[in-house]
């Protein structure tokens, strides 16, 4: 395979793991603080519905990116409301979450589009273009490194390069702050962190709504950057793969974006598969291979990571024992 | 002297039931004052107000004879009451360090804050004789050195007045005799400390004051020195006990259950047991001795077949009982009949009726089922009956079969579990902790029913926390640690300190 070939792999790796990414992230946020959200995807959803629809309006794209993150965080607080406030049952919202997304951004869309539930195109400001990172072009010489930083790294957009911000900053927030012990306490003993003085409620609507932000930064790169319209489910199941990746990461933030990236390089392969006829296989049916991405996730999460053990309190309501 | 701590009129409800009733306390400065009580007489409750864990209905709490509003621990924390919870408030996957600054980090980055802290820590354990590694996860700390990390939390916070829930219920004498050390230590720089517990020998030997509740209510405050343990026990219960138990010398018979080198190995690869060798006769009680966390629960459940043994073998009345039949329906049919350690995890289900919970275990009894051809029904006027004779039989309150397990007292649970085992005619009975959370009336009870048993002629195995309900009980005592057996002693030949040895691992052969 030559270099271009590889930088075309890579580079669409890298696209297709952002929204991945950013919902991993929001997980991590969520479960650690012991919240958790399998409506990852609903949110992710919601916000690409209300990104394109901002961006439409406005014209501009850091507009839509506000409207999806306002949309996904207002959804979260439901999450919140019904999960922390009312100890009701996390998955059952989360599944409502879910639903509550598809079916409002299809029926929505549709009124006010009229276009099947997709929003019209976006073009110029109103999409957010590629940032060429300075010295893309001046290095582009050097051998193999140059072109690899022009093309891969370089060129995305900004939500991208804002979800790939936010690894380090989640790994910093909760290994080396107040609020980060904080939150790595409240979902492992939520009693111990109230007996320490501090409130459990207000630290997992934090992480709550920290999760909603990171999905909306995800729902926006697909509608917005990655598309040029909403369409109805583009999530795709992200949301899902994106559990099985933090599970793979084992709640860690570093170890979320090797799982992520290791997603993403499946889908750009499993793209450029397509119709490409394997020696001794023959040509192989296009659905064998986008399924590919998904079989690898039930063969990792059925025993290839090891003991992978979620905070201790994870989906657990926090109730004064009595 | 004004009172360090002062509670007027405090007044608590949960639902229906009234746990605080109008409770008045005054603690003096630099006492140790202990709270006694049985179990949901309200201790706790009362101290979780102090702490800001719940909030009264009313009441008052004044501290140096100022009223305060303690809304939240982080009240009490600023008001310099610090508590150690009975049941330990630690993260387990965070360090040590990390749980003591837990809540007071000193700053929104942890590196500085991190740095003081270490040194303080230093300092405290040096000033206290608390040695810890501040970099050791809690996870990795054995129960004894949790509770150290509990106390240094509250000493970090600058805690003058301390309130220790039940401590000593996880602790070997040995670290209970240092952890009264302490105490005496912290009083003597003028600390006040507040010591609940169930154990009536505890609050002769460490406090100056004593105050009893009984249902909610403070029955009395007294100077220890002028009270004796009958006294408290009478007040606790509101009538006269019998703390000791009456029990004669009898003459074991055969072998009922014998276990020859057993060992088991938990699914992480542990080994819990290694080689265990015991032998149950006819009519004799034998008491297992251990701090919580020893194996004792494991050789209960080897025993009883709910777990299976990596090596060895056991005989239920001299006979060899192969491997497929260690499960624990053969066994019950063999005349091994279990009490588990926790009524609320195997011994019964909360939320079924009494009689459904009384059928556990036996739900194959004929007379349980319809006639033919219904026999795959239940007959549950028969069942419920059943439970009725049993509650009748083990003076269980409310005698109500239909009432939910889980609205029973912790008391009345424990007997109808026992009733269930022993009214089926026991040849060996696995007993675990029969008083665990039972209330003083139900423990004379359950005490005297197992010394009748024993003089009836059945094999027991008793295992329980309380070296008090040991010695008291048993005709020969093994002391179990780490897994091991550390020794063997004939009841009248022996006491708590000697007891306490074995127990901390101090084996015969090194001794």
């Amino acid at each position: 395979m030559d270099l271009q070939a590889l930088a075309v792999i890579l580079d669409s790796a890298l696209r297709l793991s952002v929204p991945l990414l950013c919902a991993c992230l929001a997980g991590l946020w969520s479960e650690k603080s012991g919240v958790v959200d399998i409506g990852l995807e609903g949110k992710m959803l919601i916000a690409a519905f209300a990104a394109a629809a901002g961006a439409h309006a406005s014209g501009s794209a850091l507009i839509g990116l506000a409207a999806g993150i306002g949309a996904s965080v207002a959804f979260s607080l439901v999450h919140g409301f019904a999960a922390i406030s009312q100890r009701g049952n996390q998955i059952v919202s989360g599944v409502a979450i879910n639903m509550l997304a598809a079916g409002l951004s299809a029926i929505v869309g549709n009124a006010w589009y009229g276009q099947g539930g997709r929003t019209p195109s976006l073009e110029g400001d109103a999409r957010f273009g590629d940032i060429a990172l300075p010295g893309a072009d001046a290095f582009a010489a050097v051998p193999v490194v140059g072109p690899l930083f022009r093309e891969v790294v370089s060129g995305h957009a900004l939500p991208a390069y804002l979800a790939f911000l936010a690894v380090p900053l989640t790994w910093f927030v909760l290994a080396r702050t107040r609020f980060g012990l904080r939150l790595r306490a409240v979902g492992e003993k939520p009693a111990a962190v109230d007996t320490a003085g501090i409130s459990v409620p207000l630290l997992r609507y934090a992480a709550v709504i920290i999760c909603g932000v990171l999905c909306g930064i995800g729902g926006a790169y697909l509608a917005v950057a990655q598309a040029a319209a909403f369409l109805p489910n583009m999530t795709a199941g992200k949301g899902f793969i994106a559990l099985a990746a933090l599970i793979f990461a084992k709640w860690r933030a570093w170890p979320a974006l090797g799982a992520c990236l290791l997603f993403g390089l499946l889908d750009a392969g499993a793209i450029r598969l397509q119709g490409v006829s394997l020696p001794l296989i023959g040509p192989v049916p296009v659905q064998a291979i986008q399924a590919l991405p998904y079989v690898l996730t039930v063969i990792l999460l059925a025993g290839f990571i090891g003991r992978a053990v979620p905070p201790a309190a994870s989906g657990v309501p926090y109730v004064k024992e009595r | 002297m004004t009172p360090a701590i002062e509670l007027v009129g405090i007044d608590k409800s949960f639902g229906a039931v009234h746990a605080n009733r109008g409770v008045d306390l005054a603690v003096l400065p630099g006492s140790i004052h202990g709270i006694v009580g049985e179990n949901g007489a309200g201790k706790s409750t009362l101290m979780s107000i102090l702490y800001g864990f719940y909030e009264a209905d009313a009441g008052e709490i004044r501290i140096g004879g100022k009223p305060v509003a303690i809304r939240s621990p982080a009240d009490a924390i600023a008001h310099g009451i610090g508590m150690v919870h009975q049941h330990f408030m630690l993260v387990e996957t965070l360090t040590v360090l990390e749980n003591v600054i837990l809540g007071a980090e000193g700053g929104t980055l942890l590196k500085a804050g991190a740095a003081k802290a270490r040194a303080e820590l230093t300092r405290l354990s040096d000033a206290y004789g608390l040695a810890i590694d501040p970099d050791a996860l809690v996870s990795d700390l054995s129960v004894g050195l949790q509770q150290r990390v509990e106390i240094l939390k509250a000493l970090y916070r600058g805690a003058d007045i301390l309130i220790l829930d039940e401590p000593t219920a996880v602790l070997t004498p040995p670290e209970a005799d240092a952890l009264f050390a302490l105490l005496a230590q912290l009083k003597a720089q003028g600390r006040t400390v507040i010591f609940i517990t169930h154990k009536l020998r505890e609050i002769m030997a460490v406090t100056d004051r004593v105050s009893v509740m009984r249902r909610g209510e403070m029955v009395a405050t007294l100077p220890t020195a002028e009270t004796s343990p009958p006294a408290l026990a009478e007040l606790m219960v509101g009538r006269r006990v019998l703390l000791r138990v009456e029990k004669s010398p009898r003459e074991p018979g055969e072998p009922v259950l014998e276990a020859i080198g057993i060992a088991v190995t938990d699914a992480k690869g542990v080994e819990r047991l290694m080689d265990i060798s015991l032998t149950v006769r006819a009519g004799e009680i034998v008491g297992i001795a251990g701090v919580a966390g020893n194996g004792q629960s494991e050789l209960l459940e080897v025993l009883a077949g709910v777990i299976q043994p990596s090596h060895g073998a056991i005989r239920i009345a001299g006979e060899l009982i192969p491997p497929h039949r260690r499960n624990p329906a053969r066994l019950r049919e063999l005349g091994l009949l279990h009490v588990p350690e926790d009524r609320l995890r195997m011994g019964l289900v909360p939320s079924f009726p009494a009689f459904e919970s009384a059928a556990l275990g036996f739900t194959g009894d004929p007379a349980f089922a319809r006639p033919a051809p219904f026999g795959a029904l239940f007959d549950r006027a028969a069942m419920v009956d059943h439970t009725r004779r049993l509650m009748d039989g083990f003076d269980v309150r409310p005698p109500d079969p239909w009432l939910r397990s889980s609205k029973f007292s912790g008391g009345n649970q424990q007997k109808l579990v026992l009733a269930r085992e022993i009214e089926r005619g026991p040849k060996v009975l696995l007993v675990g902790q029969p008083t665990r959370g039972v209330d003083i009336g139900a423990i004379e009870f359950i005490h005297r029913r197992l010394i009748a048993l024993r003089d009836a002629g059945v094999g027991i195995l008793l295992v329980s926390v309380e070296l008090d309900e040991i010695m008291g009980l048993s005709d020969r005592i093994l002391a179990m640690c780490g897994g091991r057996i550390t020794g063997e002693r004939r009841a009248e030949g022996t006491d708590a300190q000697d007891l306490g040895l074995l127990m901390g691992g101090v084996s015969e052969v090194a001794a």
